[in-house]
C-alpha cells in the first residue's frame, strides 16, 4: 500500500518541520517570485495553516530588520516581496545603469488622487473636482493600468466609470487602498494655507 | 535626474507667474497649469487672501486680467476658464447687490462665494492628495526587486536547438519559394502582351467592343492591364473610341 505510506510520510513531514525552517522556506519562496507573494499561495504550498505561515512571515520581516542589511520584507498590493532597500538606490542606479522612469504629469497625479479616493467614480465627476477637463488624464492612466475601468454607472448617459488596478498598489507601494491616509487628513494642510 | 530625485515638491512653484517688468509690459511664466481652479488658488495665495473670505472683486479682476493675458498671447483659452470667469462674475454682481433682507433671513441666507469655496477646499485637498502620491513614487523609485528569473515565459527562445534553427530556417525558404511562384504567375499578363492581343483584334475585326474586351477579364490585375493598354493603344497607333449614345458601349475603331 505505497498511497498509505506516503500519506504517513507527508503527515510525518508536517510534523517535524519547526518554525525556523517554515521561515526559511518563506525565504526561498519570496526570494524566487517575481510578483508579490501572498499568505495564501505560501499556506498551499507548505500545506500549512495561515495562521502558521503569518507567523514564519511576520518573524522573516523582522529578521531583515534586525540584520539591516541591503534587503528588505514588504507588504505590497495584498503579498510578500524581497527588494532593496531605500537607502542604496544611487548605487544599485549605477551599477543597473538605469535612471528612473518619467514620473506622472501634475495634471495625471491629480485625476489620479480623485480616482483612486473617489472610486469608482465617473470622468464627470473627476470634472467637478478638478474643474478642467481629464480625458488625456484619464488615457495617460489606462495606458499605463495604473485604473481600470469598473463598468458603467446606472445615471443618465451611463458614463464608465473607473477605478485605481493592482499595478496601482504596486507603483505606489501600497499593501491595499485602506493604506492611503485618510482624504481627511489633508484638510488640515488646505487650514494652514 | 537631480530633480526627480528630490522627495517633496512645490505645486505652487511649478504655476503661472505674472510680474510687470515695465509700465505697459507684462511678463508671463506658465507653469504646468490646471485648469481654472488651480489658477483661482493661485490668485488667492498670492493676494494672501482668506480662502474663507475671498475679496472676490479684487480676485475676479486678477483672474479676468489673467484670462486677457492668455488671449493676447494667443494661448487658446479652454472653455472651463471662461465658465469660472461667468461665476466669478456672477458672485461679484450677486455681492454688490444692494440686500433689503430682514435678520432673520439673513441668517438662512447663503453666502455667494460658499458653493465656490467648496469647490476650491476639496480641489485643494485632491491637491495635496496628488502631492502625497508624488512622493509615494519618488520612493517606490528607491527600491528595486529582484530581476527576473529566466523562464520559458519569458525567454521563450532557450529551449531551441540548432535543429529548431534549421526548421525554422527551411519554413521561411519554402515560404519564399511560394512568393516567387505567384510572382511568376502574375507576370503571365504583361503589359506588352495584353497591347499585342488588343492591337491583333481591333486590325483584324476593325472595329472591337469595349465591354466585351474588359468582361473577358478574369482578375482585377488583368483589367487593370487590359485599361491601360486601351489608353495605350489610343495614344500610338490610329485607333479611335466612339460612343453611339450617352452612357452607351464604347467602340474601338481602326482609323
Amino acid at each position: 500500500m505505497p498511497k498509505t505510506k506516503n500519506h504517513f510520510m507527508e503527515v510525518e513531514e508536517k510534523q517535524t518541520r519547526s518554525i525556523s525552517e517554515i521561515v526559511s522556506i518563506v525565504e526561498a519562496l519570496v526570494f524566487v517570485s517575481d510578483d508579490p507573494v501572498t499568505v495564501k499561495i505560501i499556506a498551499d504550498v507548505l500545506e500549512e495553516d495561515r495562521e502558521t505561515v503569518e507567523a514564519a512571515v511576520e518573524e522573516l520581516k523582522q529578521e531583515y530588520e534586525t540584520r539591516e542589511g541591503g534587503l528588505q520584507l514588504r507588504e505590497i498590493a495584498g503579498g510578500w516581496q524581497l527588494v532593496t532597500r531605500t537607502e542604496y538606490h544611487e548605487e544599485i542606479r549605477k551599477f543597473l545603469k538605469t535612471r528612473p522612469s518619467a514620473k506622472l504629469s501634475l495634471a495625471a497625479l491629480e485625476t489620479l488622487a480623485v480616482i483612486a479616493y473617489k472610486q469608482p467614480v465617473t470622468v464627470p465627476e473627476i470634472l467637478d473636482i478638478r474643474g478642467v477637463q481629464s480625458a488625456s488624464a484619464i488615457k495617460t492612466l489606462l495606458d499605463k493600468k495604473l485604473i481600470t475601468a469598473k463598468g458603467r454607472k446606472e445615471t443618465v448617459g451611463r458614463p464608465m466609470m473607473y477605478g485605481t488596478s493592482k499595478d496601482f498598489l504596486l507603483q505606489f507601494g501600497l499593501k491595499d487602498l485602506s493604506e492611503l491616509p485618510s482624504i481627511e487628513d489633508f484638510e488640515d494642510l488646505v487650514q494652514g494655507m | 535626474m537631480e530633480q526627480t530625485e528630490q522627495l517633496s515638491f512645490d505645486f505652487y512653484k511649478e504655476t503661472a507667474q505674472i510680474t510687470r517688468e515695465s509700465r505697459d509690459e507684462l511678463k508671463l511664466h506658465l507653469g504646468e497649469f490646471n485648469g481654472p481652479l488651480d489658477l483661482l488658488l493661485y490668485l488667492i495665495k498670492q493676494e494672501q487672501a482668506n480662502i474663507f473670505d475671498i475679496p472676490i472683486a479684487k480676485i475676479t479682476d486678477e483672474y479676468l486680467k489673467y484670462i486677457r493675458l492668455m488671449k493676447h498671447l494667443d494661448i487658446s483659452v479652454a472653455g472651463d476658464f471662461l465658465v469660472m470667469a461667468a461665476t466669478l462674475i456672477e458672485i461679484k454682481s450677486k455681492m454688490l447687490l444692494p440686500q433689503e433682507i430682514s435678520e432673520k433671513e439673513e441668517e438662512e441666507m447663503e453666502d455667494p462665494r460658499e458653493a465656490l469655496v467648496r469647490q476650491l477646499l476639496e480641489h485643494q485637498k485632491f491637491k495635496n492628495a496628488a502631492q502625497m502620491l508624488y512622493e509615494r513614487t519618488t520612493v517606490e523609485q528607491a527600491v528595486f526587486p529582484r530581476g527576473k528569473i529566466e523562464s520559458d515565459e519569458n525567454n521563450a527562445e532557450t529551449n531551441a536547438s540548432v535543429f529548431d534553427l534549421l526548421g525554422v530556417f527551411q519554413k521561411i525558404l519554402a515560404r519564399h519559394v511560394e512568393e516567387v511562384q505567384m510572382e511568376i504567375e502574375r507576370e503571365e499578363i504583361s503589359l506588352a502582351d495584353m497591347l499585342k492581343s488588343l492591337k491583333k483584334r481591333i486590325f483584324e475585326n476593325k472595329e472591337l467592343s469595349l465591354l466585351a474586351f474588359f468582361e473577358e477579364m478574369h482578375t482585377r490585375r488583368e483589367l487593370v492591364t487590359a485599361f491601360i493598354a486601351v489608353l495605350e493603344i489610343v495614344r500610338t497607333e490610329s485607333v479611335q473610341l466612339m460612343q453611339t449614345t450617352t452612357f452607351g458601349d464604347i467602340i474601338l475603331k481602326k482609323v
